[in-house]
């Protein structure tokens, strides 16, 4: 059984790459939100 | 198994945060919303499109965080919840309130940005309807519960139409009349063959208050009153022929659902077959509806 340190530090790495991977994504959405609203008022 | 202190002060699975949001009833919203979307004359470029529809799946996934961490207590003397993630203290309430109220605000923040305010707002409204009006003052308080909390499950056509053409206009209120009419009887089928359920945890659904054959009355008149409400965009000339066809089918089987719901007399979950017919169709029902209003707009026959 994993002692419950590593598990909380497991737990930790994965919410952190998560995040990671989700503000990315992020950016990449406000990016193309940018361009749609760019093209709409041009 | 009771989970240890430790087990709970650890930091939520991500797994249990998904399940916060309740993923299942979030596709019902999703397709609504995209078909509203769909449906309205003004064509979204794809990015923005796609933006709409991610904030209002992550306000209902935000507002069924925020019902969880209020209901933690109820869903916990229910067998059907009882497994939910703070129910079954895997994770603690505090994290559950925060991930709803910063999911809630980046959703509505995010579609202010991508779309315009009336659908930020009307996004806004659907989250605090659903937690405050339907979770926080009705749900506990009254059998009509579902009837009048139907209408946060209703706005999320409304949302995505407005999110294309920043008004609202009669054919997205009509789909709106539509999930709103559509709920009690979908929801009392269900509370029906899980009324022991709500009687243990005290919920005045209506099956427990009104009784079972009242409750049986009710479905069957709501049913015939949807049938009014879906066939009326066509009725006003708002969709084709495709629509038309589909509502009437759909109804005329949904009606015959529930009768056949009106002339059972079992009262045991066991004999509750045609309540859990006219519960699964009514799902069904929802989605091929809602496809024909959007086929109805790109498919010219």
């Amino acid at each position: 059984m994993p002692r419950p340190e590593d598990e909380l530090v497991r737990r930790q790495r994965e919410r952190a790459r998560l995040l990671a991977w989700l503000l990315g994504a992020f950016v990449v959405l406000l990016f193309f939100i940018t361009v749609a609203k760019i093209g709409m008022h041009k | 198994m009771t989970p240890s202190i430790a087990q709970t002060s650890l930091p939520a699975d991500w797994r249990d945060l998904l399940a916060l949001t309740k993923p299942r009833v979030m596709s019902l919203v999703v397709f609504t919303g995209l078909c509203g979307l769909l449906a309205a004359p003004v064509t979204l470029p794809p990015a923005l499109g796609f933006t709409a529809i991610l904030c209002i799946a992550l306000a209902a996934g935000a507002a069924g965080a925020l019902n969880q961490w209020y209901e933690a207590d109820l869903d916990a003397k229910m067998r059907r919840t009882a497994n939910r993630p703070l129910p079954a203290r895997r994770m603690d309430r505090q994290s559950a309130l925060h991930f709803g109220v910063g999911l809630g605000a980046f959703s509505v923040v995010l579609m202010d940005l991508a779309t315009n305010h009336l659908a930020a707002i009307l996004l806004l409204a659907s989250i605090l309807f659903y937690v405050l009006i339907y979770t926080v003052w009705l749900k506990r308080r009254t059998a009509q519960n579902i009837v009048i909390g139907g209408a946060a499950g209703a706005f999320p056509p409304l949302i995505g139409w407005v999110a294309a053409t920043g008004r609202i206009d009669l054919l997205p209120a009509l789909l709106f009349a539509i999930i709103f009419l559509w709920t009690p009887p979908h929801f009392w089928a269900l509370s029906l063959f899980v009324r022991s359920d709500y009687a243990a945890a005290n919920v005045p659904m209506m099956p427990v208050v009104a009784g079972i054959r009242n409750t049986r009355l009710q479905i069957l008149i709501y049913s015939l009153i949807l049938a009014v409400a879906a066939m009326a965009p066509w009725a006003l000339g708002l969709t084709g022929t495709i629509y038309a066809v589909a509502s009437a089918v759909l109804n005329v089987v949904f009606v015959v659902l529930a009768a056949a719901v009106f002339a059972n007399r079992a009262d045991q979950p066991s004999g509750m077959k045609p309540e859990r017919r006219l519960f699964a169709f009514s799902i069904l029902y929802l989605f091929i509806l809602f496809a024909a209003v959007v086929a109805d707009r790109w498919i010219a026959l």
